[in-house]
C-alpha cells in the first residue's frame, strides 16, 4: 500500500492544484471545503429528522398507551409499517413514489423528502421506546392522576410523561446516535452528505483510505457529541433518589 | 394523479429480475447470521474473559464497527479487501465478508448480555462439578445464554435482512436491485418500488410476528 497523502484535502476539486490555505478561493473549492459542507448536510438531515421522529414517535407511542382501541390500533399500525420496510426502500418511496402519487409534492426538494423518510422510519423506533417507558410506570400513577381529577391529557402531561421520558433517555440517546449513522442512506438520492462525498471524492482522487478515514472520523465525532449532550441532559433532569440517570 | 399499472409484473419478469436478487439477499442474511453469531460469541467470550489482551482488541473491534454507518463499512471493505488480497473482488463476495464481520459486532453485544444474564451460581456449579472453563461455557452457560437471547438474536436477523438492501452502495445484485433494474427497463419505477416495499414489509412483518410467538413459548419459567 502506498503511503499517506493527506494533502489531497487541500486540492481544488476542479483543477487538482493544491491551495496554499487548504481552503478554496475565488469560487473554487477544495476537498476540505466539500468535506465540511457534506458534514453540514449530514448534521442538518440528522437533526431535522430527529425532530420529526421525536414529535411523531412520541405522539404514536402515547396513542398506543391510551384506553381508546382505535388510537392504539393507529399507533400500532404506524409503528409496524415504518419498522418493517428497509430505510433505503423508504427513502426511495419518498423520492420516487410519493411525488408521483401526490402531485403537489413534486416541487419539494429532495432534502425535505429525505428528512421525512428518515424521520418517519425513526419515529417507529421512538414510538416503541415511549410506549415501553409509559408502560414501565406503575399502573397506580395513571389512576392517581385520574383520581385527583386530572383529565387524561393532564395525567399524561403532568404525571406519566415527565417520568417516562426520564426513564427512556438512554435508549433515546442511542436512537439519536443511530440517526446520524442512518442519515448515510441519503447518498442514494444524491444529497451531498458525507457518504456521497466519500464515494465521489474517492473516485476523483483515488485516495480512498484518507477520504474514508476523514468521513468515518466525522461520523464518530458527531455521534459522540450527541452522546455527551444526552448525558448532560440526563444529569440535569435527574430525579434525586432514583437509581437510573447516574453520570459516568 | 398517475395511473398505476402492474400488468408488466409477469412471471417472466419476476423470474428474470427478482428471483436472482431475492436469493442473494437471503444468502447474505443467512451467511451473515451464522458467521456473525459464531464470531460474535467468540468476541463476547473475549470481552468477558477478564484478560486485558483479549478484552481490549474485542472491545475496540466491536466499538469501531458500531460507531461507523453500515454503508461506510460496506464501502471500506470494498476498498480495502482488494488492497489486501491484491486482486479485485466482486461486489457480492465483498458484501458477504462485510456483513459477516459487521454483524459479528452486533451479535456479540447480544451474546454478551445473554451470557451475563446467566446467574453466577451456574458457573460456580459447573466448576464445583469439576468442569473446565471450556466445558462450563459450552455445556452450561452458552446453551442458556442462547435460549435467553434467541428472540433478540432473531430480531437482529430481521434488521440484518432489511439492511442487506444497503449493498446498493457497491452495486451488488440484491432484492432491491432486482426491482430497481426491472423498474428502469420497463419504465415503471413507481410500481416496482411499491411492490418492493410491500414484499419487504410482508417478509419482515411475518418474521417479527413469528419471533413474538416464539418469545412467549420459550420464556423460561423462573
Amino acid at each position: 500500500m502506498s503511503s499517506w497523502d493527506w494533502q489531497v484535502f487541500c486540492k481544488e476539486t476542479t483543477s487538482g492544484d493544491v491551495a496554499p490555505s487548504c481552503f478554496g478561493s475565488g469560487g473554487d473549492i477544495t476537498y476540505l471545503d466539500w468535506l465540511l459542507s457534506a458534514w453540514g448536510w449530514t448534521l442538518s438531515v440528522s437533526v431535522l429528522a430527529l425532530l420529526v421522529a421525536l414529535l411523531l414517535g412520541s405522539l404514536m407511542g402515547i396513542l398506543r398507551t391510551t384506553p381508546h382501541r382505535g388510537l392504539v390500533l393507529l399507533g400500532n399500525a404506524w409503528t409496524e409499517l415504518f419498522r418493517n420496510i428497509p430505510l433505503l426502500v423508504q427513502i426511495f418511496l419518498w423520492y420516487h413514489v410519493v411525488p408521483a402519487l401526490i402531485p403537489p409534492l413534486r416541487d419539494v426538494p429532495s432534502f425535505v423528502l429525505v428528512v421525512m423518510g428518515l424521520g418517519l422510519f425513526t419515529s417507529a423506533r421512538i414510538s416503541e421506546q415511549v410506549r415501553a417507558g409509559i408502560q414501565s410506570l406503575a399502573g397506580g400513577q395513571r389512576m392517581a392522576g385520574l383520581a385527583m381529577g386530572f383529565t387524561l391529557p393532564q395525567t399524561y402531561r403532568h404525571v406519566l410523561l415527565p417520568m417516562a421520558y426520564r426513564i427512556i433517555i438512554p435508549p433515546l440517546t442511542s436512537e439519536s446516535m443511530n440517526i446520524i449513522k442512518n442519515s448515510s442512506v441519503a447518498f442514494a438520492v444524491s444529497i451531498s452528505e458525507l457518504t456521497l462525498f466519500a464515494l465521489q471524492a474517492q473516485e476523483e482522487t483515488s485516495r480512498g483510505v484518507e477520504v474514508y478515514l476523514a468521513v468515518s472520523g466525522l461520523y464518530f465525532i458527531s455521534a459522540f457529541a450527541i452522546n455527551r449532550a444526552a448525558l448532560f441532559i440526563e444529569n440535569r433532569v435527574r430525579v434525586p433518589g432514583m437509581i437510573g440517570g447516574g453520570g459516568h | 394523479m398517475l395511473a398505476l399499472d402492474f400488468a408488466f409484473f409477469t412471471p417472466d419478469v419476476i423470474s428474470g429480475y427478482i428471483v436472482k436478487g431475492f436469493i442473494f439477499s437471503l444468502q447474505l442474511t443467512i451467511v451473515a447470521m451464522l458467521g456473525g453469531i459464531v464470531l460474535g460469541t467468540l468476541l463476547a467470550l473475549m470481552r468477558l474473559s477478564g484478560k486485558t489482551w483479549l478484552v481490549m482488541p474485542a472491545a475496540a473491534y466491536v466499538n469501531t464497527m458500531r460507531s461507523v454507518p453500515l454503508v461506510m463499512v460496506i464501502l471500506w471493505f470494498f476498498l480495502l479487501i482488494p488492497l489486501v488480497i491484491g486482486r479485485p473482488l466482486g461486489a457480492e463476495t465483498s458484501a458477504l465478508i462485510t456483513f459477516t464481520l459487521f454483524e459479528a459486532a452486533y451479535y456479540s453485544e447480544i451474546m454478551r448480555a445473554g451470557i451475563q444474564s446467566v446467574s453466577r451460581g451456574q458457573v460456580a456449579a459447573g466448576y464445583a462439578l469439576g468442569m473446565s472453563y471450556r466445558q462450563t461455557m459450552g455445556l452450561v452457560v452458552l446453551p442458556q445464554a442462547f435460549r435467553n437471547m434467541l428472540p433478540v438474536l432473531l430480531t437482529q436477523t430481521i434488521i440484518l435482512f432489511q439492511d442487506t438492501s444497503l449493498v446498493y452502495a457497491i452495486g451488488a445484485y440484491d432484492l432491491l436491485k432486482g426491482f430497481e433494474i426491472a423498474g428502469k427497463n420497463f419504465n415503471r419505477p413507481v410500481e416496482t418500488y411499491l411492490v418492493a416495499a410491500v414484499l419487504y414489509f410482508i417478509i419482515s412483518f411475518s418474521l417479527s410476528m413469528l419471533v413474538r410467538k416464539l418469545q412467549q413459548r420459550i420464556a423460561i419459567v423462573r
